[in-house]
C-alpha cells in the first residue's frame, strides 16, 4: 500500500499544517509516512500544495505524483490538481467549490468544511482542523488519540477546546456510509 | 538501549540542528535563506535550552566569521544557509580551510544560480562545495538522503570537522531538508562523539601549529584562556606567523590535502544496494536516492539488474570504492538535480572502461521514478 495524499488550497489557510498532522497521526499509530509541501515566495494568497505519503512499507520516493486523495479548499487548487489523481482517487472539497467539467462528480466528496469553521466552530481559520478530521473519519486509520496527539503538538498553547471543537465538528461532516465508499480507494 | 524507542515526525532541517546539539554544536551564527530558514529557527529555539549561543549575524560573509571565531574560542560551531548564501561564505571558508578551525557549513540547496527558484529543489552546489573557495584547499562534503540519516550524519560532519581540523560543508537539498519523515532519535549512549584534540601546554614545543610525529594536525589551543598566540590566513609557520619560505608553506599546504588525502578510507562513506549482480548502476546523492531507490526496486521487479551507488561522502569523491565495481558492471546512469556535476566525477573514473549515461534535470520540478525507469529501458534497449 502506498496511499498519496495532496491538501491543497490557498497560502494561510492551514493546508501543509493539515498535512503535517496526518502525519503525525500516521506516526503515531505506527505507519511510515513522509511529508512534504511546495509553495511560492509569498506568504499569504498564493496557491499551496502539500503532501503527504502513508504506508506499511518504507517509502522511498517522497513527492506525490498520481494522488489517491485529494484535500481541495479553492478552486483554484481543485481544477489545477483534479487533472493528475489516480483513477479511484476520492477527492474531499470544500461544498463552495464546483466540480470541474473533467472530474466526475461521484468520486468528489463535498463537505461544507469552510463553513463549519466559520459558523460551528467559530472560527474560519480552524478550517485545517475540520478538514483533518474529516479525514481522519474517512480514513480511519488513525485512533483518536494519535489525531488528538497530531493537533495538539503544532496549535498554541490556550486553544486545544477550540480545536477540539473543530476536529469534532470535522468528523461529523463525514457520515458512515461515506467513510465505508471512502475506504474503498485505500485499498 | 530499548529497540522500540518511538518515532517523532521530524523534518530534515530539524534533524539537522537536533543531530548538531547532540555532537555537541553550542554557536549557531546565519543569516536566514529558504529553504534553510527552518535551521536558524531551530537554533534559536533550542541553542539557549543547552546553554548555546544563537546569533543572526547582519549577512553571510558575517555569519561565517563569526562561526570560525567561536570554533578558535573551543565551541563547536555550525552556519547554515543555501546557495546565495553559500557563494558569500566562500572567502571565509577558506580562511577555515588555511588556518585548520573546526566547524560545520550547512548548505540546503535550491534551484539556479543567483536568486533562482528559492522554494524549489536542486543539486546545483556540489562543484561549488569542493572548488567554491579558491586555492588548492582540502574539503570533506557529506550528503543526506533521508531525515534520519540527516540526524546522524551531521554528527558525523562535527567528529570529521574535529579530527582534521577543517570546515566541513554539510550538502543538504530542498528534498530532504524540507522532507518530514518519522525519525528514531539514538540515546546519547549509542552515538560517538569526538571531543576537540585541545593542547594548552605542548611540553617542550609551545608552537601553536606544531604537528607532532606520525599526527596530520596540530592540536587546538583555545583562544581566551590564557595562550596568546597568531592565527591568520597566511602561509604560516608552526608559531602561527606569517612565513615567505616557499619550502614552509609548501610543507603547510602539502599536510593540508595529505590529511584528508592519506585518510580516505575514515572519511568516505558509501551505500551500495544491489550491486552485486548489476549490469546497471544508478549513481546518485542526496535527496534524488529517494527516486532512484524507487526506480531500482521496480526495475528489479520487472526483471532488470540494476543497483545503486550512492556517495554519502560526495568530497572527497569515492573514487576508488567506485572503480572497484567496474568490472562487473555493463554500464553507469548518473541522476542527479543539475545539469551534470557529479557526472564529471564519475566520467573521469569510469568512461574508459564504460558508457556512462546522465539524467539531470535543473528546472526546479523533481526527477521522478518513471524518469529514471525509462532512461534504464533506453539504456538497455
Amino acid at each position: 500500500m502506498r496511499y498519496e495524499m495532496r491538501f491543497s488550497g490557498s497560502g494561510g489557510q492551514g493546508v501543509i499544517l493539515a498535512s503535517v498532522i496526518v502525519a503525525e497521526a500516521a506516526v503515531a499509530q505506527g505507519l511510515q509516512t513522509v511529508q512534504s509541501q511546495a509553495y511560492g515566495p509569498e506568504a499569504r494568497g498564493g496557491m499551496c500544495k502539500a503532501e503527504t505519503i502513508l504506508s506499511r512499507d518504507r517509502i522511498w520516493f517522497s513527492k506525490v505524483t498520481s494522488p489517491n486523495f485529494l484535500l481541495a479548499l479553492t478552486q483554484q487548487s481543485l481544477d489545477r490538481f483534479a487533472k493528475d489523481l489516480a483513477p479511484e482517487a476520492v477527492v474531499m472539497a470544500d461544498s463552495s467549490l464546483a466540480v470541474p467539467a473533467d472530474l466526475d462528480p461521484g468520486r468528489v466528496l463535498r463537505l461544507p468544511i469552510l463553513e463549519t469553521a466559520r459558523d460551528k466552530v467559530g472560527k474560519v481559520m480552524t478550517a485545517n482542523i475540520v478538514a483533518v478530521g474529516a479525514i481522519g473519519k474517512a480514513l480511519g486509520l488513525f485512533s483518536e488519540e494519535a489525531l488528538y496527539e497530531g493537533v495538539r503538538r503544532h496549535i498554541p498553547a490556550g486553544t486545544e477546546e477550540l480545536n477540539w471543537r473543530a476536529l469534532e465538528a470535522g468528523a461529523a461532516l463525514v457520515s458512515d456510509e461515506q467513510a465505508a465508499a471512502f475506504r474503498q480507494s485505500l485499498d | 538501549m530499548s529497540a522500540m524507542k518511538k518515532a517523532v515526525l521530524m523534518q530534515g532541517n530539524e534533524a539537522c540542528v537536533e543531530g548538531a546539539i547532540a555532537a555537541g554544536m553550542r554557536f549557531y551564527a546565519g543569516y536566514p535563506i529558504t529553504p534553510s530558514t527552518e535551521i536558524a529557527e531551530s537554533c534559536a529555539v533550542r541553542l539557549p535550552q543547552v546553554g548555546g549561543k544563537f546569533v543572526q549575524m547582519e549577512d553571510e560573509l558575517a555569519s561565517m566569521a563569526a562561526v570560525l571565531g567561536a570554533s578558535v574560542t573551543g565551541v563547536k560551531a555550525m552556519t547554515a544557509t543555501s546557495g546565495p548564501g553559500f557563494s558569500l561564505k566562500q572567502e571565509n571558508l577558506g580562511y577555515g580551510c588555511l588556518a585548520e578551525i573546526p566547524c560545520v557549513v550547512v548548505d540546503v540547496q535550491r534551484s539556479g544560480p543567483s536568486t533562482g527558484l528559492p522554494t524549489s529543489p536542486a543539486q546545483g552546489d556540489y562543484m561549488q562545495a569542493r572548488w567554491g573557495t579558491h586555492g588548492d584547499h582540502p574539503v570533506i562534503a557529506l550528503s543526506p538522503a533521508s531525515v534520519q540519516e540527516t540526524y546522524r550524519l551531521i554528527i558525523r560532519a562535527f567528529n570529521l570537522s574535529e579530527k582534521y581540523r577543517t570546515p566541513v560543508i554539510f550538502l543538504m537539498d530542498e528534498i530532504v531538508g524540507h522532507m518530514r519523515e518519522g525519525v528514531v532519535l539514538p540515546g546519547a549512549d549509542e552515538l560517538i562523539i569526538n571531543k576537540r584534540h585541545i593542547s594548552y601546554h605542548d611540553g617542550a614545543n609551545k608552537q601553536c601549529y606544531h604537528v607532532p610525529e606520525g599526527q596530520y594536525v596540530p592540536a587546538m589551543k583555545p583562544f581566551g584562556q590564557g595562550e596568546r598566540y597568531n592565527i591568520t590566513g597566511l602561509a604560516h609557520d608552526e608559531s602561527g606567523f606569517p612565513t615567505g619560505s616557499n619550502a614552509v608553506a609548501g610543507a603547510l599546504y602539502t599536510r593540508l590535502m595529505e590529511k584528508i588525502d592519506h585518510n580516505l578510507d575514515d572519511i568516505i562513506r558509501v551505500e551500495e544496494y544491489m550491486l552485486e549482480d548489476a549490469d546497471t548502476a544508478v549513481v546518485c546523492f542526496g535527496g534524488t536516492t529517494r527516486a532512484v531507490m524507487s526506480a531500482v526496486e521496480e526495475a528489479r521487479a520487472g526483471g532488470m539488474k540494476v543497483g545503486m551507488f550512492r556517495p554519502i561522502t560526495v568530497w572527497p569523491f569515492p573514487e576508488a570504492r567506485l572503480k572497484a565495481r567496474l568490472h562487473t558492471l555493463k554500464r553507469v546512469l548518473v541522476v542527479e538535480h543539475n545539469y551534470g556535476q557529479m557526472l564529471l566525477e564519475v566520467q573521469r573514473v569510469a568512461a574508459e572502461k564504460l558508457p556512462v549515461a546522465f539524467l539531470g534535470r535543473y528546472d526546479g520540478t523533481v526527477i521522478t521514478p518513471s524518469d529514471i525507469l525509462a532512461k534504464l529501458r533506453e539504456m538497455e534497449g
